[in-house]
């Protein structure tokens, strides 16, 4: 414990002289970092634009109420093609992720020299690709339209399920695998009978929550002219039409927020 | 001594959901949707056909990919990204904590706890783009909206787990030093911040991580960044370029993401 003799007394001390110092030279190089950065970016900002914020604000706001309820009727169709995107997406990418998961984990994968190393990196660059990096390449070749959209969102989320499945197998009881593999079992039946029931709650759990993740995700693919609620947010910004936007953005957040609460429901009732 | 006579039984593995009218409903109902989803989903095969070609010349882009032509270009907009990581980290971390700590409920009076739980879900509610689409129309085109953008989405981010992780501190700890007759802040700082912080460096991290990748979207929309340059690219059907730049994002977030594992675990 840290202890400060002051005026012939001994005060406690959070830390001693020594962490002390080295603690405001931590945040003196992080001051000095960020300091650094802002200038850069205050070079390339013109400030009228900033300061004219409060007034562009309050006259965007005064434009978006009331919402337009009467256009609900032409944005059925893209909410449930938002839907379809997210949900099928992450139906694909759960399939596509489980042999690359299997690839991954340490204690399963055929080789730790080659194949390991291939599907962590499949793995990265799928997480590093953000979905509409991802939309934006596929609308240039396949075309514009909901398949761009549920492939980005399936390629996208291959990353992420495979990395949390990956770490699940890699956490499992070798024990049981052990005890089902005493038994003569195949390799097919020890990971049938051995691992794939240890992993299948952990498994159910990624899939719904990517699938809340995706939900939101494929709100924005139509930017791109993938597809989904997106693509008439676009057309009603570009043609100024706030009412409708803010029609647009309720259903969005009422979307993302009965999404979320499925997703914990159905993830409580698994763990 | 009889052995009653029972005829062998096959053992079978059990089903993951017990019930089976659930697990019967449950199938239908995914069948019933998917075929409805696949019956609806428009998808036009000639043009997909058509695209096949263009898709082989972007994928033989990667090798190899055209760093040097537009070098200066992607150098610029990396800085760009990485600066705008940096401040946005920042300032939504540090605007967080209030948040944060406000969405509590075991710290938080009611109304306090509604209004911050209230940011907290506009805040995740919307992805990153929608948020930067108005962001640069407030602000104008450029970096400072971006920081803005990534930095709201941050507090979405960073404010609920912060306030989860409260909420599940031990009231022993935080009790005792109230017990000392420490004030409010001497209380937060010293009860329940030595509680949550190795988790939340940790997560500070991770979310400098999210925010460089988000940082390559918003450009698409205007808010500076490697974004506008990779759009460009695209627009321009020059793929090697394109290529180049998506090779340099996935060696950043690499190289982001094993030095701040590392840092985590020295921190902890």
């Amino acid at each position: 414990m840290a202890v400060a003799i002051r005026n012939g007394t001994k005060v406690w001390q959070r830390r001693d002289r020594k962490a002390q110092f080295a603690t405001w030279g931590v945040y003196l190089v992080g001051a000095a970092i960020f300091i650094y950065c802002w200038n850069l970016i205050s070079d390339k900002t013109i400030w009228a634009f900033v300061l004219d914020a409060p007034t562009q604000a309050a006259d965007l706001g005064a434009r978006m109420v009331p919402p337009d309820w009467g256009s609900i009727h032409g944005l059925w169709r893209p909410i449930w093609d938002t839907l379809n995107i997210a949900t099928m997406g992450t139906v694909i990418a759960v399939i596509l992720a489980v042999p690359v998961a299997y690839c991954a984990a340490r204690n399963t994968t055929p080789s730790v020299t080659f194949v390991r190393p291939l599907a962590l990196f499949v793995i990265v660059s799928s997480r590093s690709i953000n979905s509409l990096i991802w939309a934006l390449m596929l609308v240039t070749i396949i075309g514009p339209g909901v398949l761009a959209g549920i492939l980005s969102i399936a390629l996208r989320s291959i990353g992420f399920c495979a990395k949390l499945l990956y770490e699940a197998i890699e956490e499992i009881d070798e024990s049981q695998v052990e005890a089902v593999r005493a038994t003569g079992a195949s390799g097919a039946q020890v990971t049938a009978y051995g691992i794939v029931p240890q992993v299948l709650p952990a498994f159910a759990g990624i899939s719904v929550f990517r699938w809340d993740i995706n939900i939101r995700e494929s709100t924005v693919l139509g930017l791109v002219g993938a597809g989904g609620i997106g693509l008439p947010l676009n057309a009603a910004i570009t043609t100024l039409a706030w009412t409708q936007v803010s029609l647009i953005l309720l259903i969005i957040i009422a979307t993302v927020v009965v999404s979320e609460w499925v997703s914990a429901k159905v993830r409580h009732a698994i763990i | 001594m009889s052995i009653a006579a029972t005829s062998p039984r096959r053992w079978k593995k059990p089903p993951m959901i017990q019930r089976a009218w659930l697990r019967w409903s449950l199938a239908l109902g995914a069948a019933i949707y998917l075929a409805l989803a696949l019956g609806t989903t428009e998808v036009n095969w000639t043009r997909v056909w058509e695209g096949l070609p263009r898709g082989v010349k972007f994928f033989s882009a990667f090798f190899p990919p055209d760093f040097v032509s537009r070098w200066s270009e992607i150098a610029e907009g990396i800085e760009e990204s990485l600066w705008m990581t940096v401040i946005s980290t920042v300032i939504g971390i540090a605007l967080s904590i209030p948040v944060g700590i406000g969405a509590a409920k075991n710290i938080a009076p009611a109304p306090v706890y509604y209004f911050c739980r209230g940011i907290l879900a506009v805040s995740r509610s919307f992805q990153e783009v929608i948020l930067a689409i108005f962001f640069v129309k407030l602000f104008g085109f450029g970096p400072f909206a971006g920081c803005v953008t990534l930095a709201f989405a941050t507090i979405g981010f960073y404010g609920k787990l912060l306030a989860e992780d409260i909420e599940d501190m031990d009231p022993g700890q935080a009790e005792a030093v109230r017990a000392t007759g420490a004030g409010w802040l001497q209380w937060i700082n010293y009860g329940v911040q030595p509680q949550v912080m190795p988790r939340m460096i940790g997560l500070g991290l991770y979310r400098f991580d999210i925010n460089f990748r988000e940082s390559a979207v918003v450009g698409i929309v205007g808010g500076g960044g490697i974004g506008a340059t990779l759009n460009t690219a695209f627009d321009r059907y020059e793929f090697d370029s394109a290529a180049a730049i998506l090779l340099v994002i996935i060696a950043i977030v690499m190289v982001v993401e094993y030095s701040s594992g590392y840092l985590r675990r020295w921190v902890q």
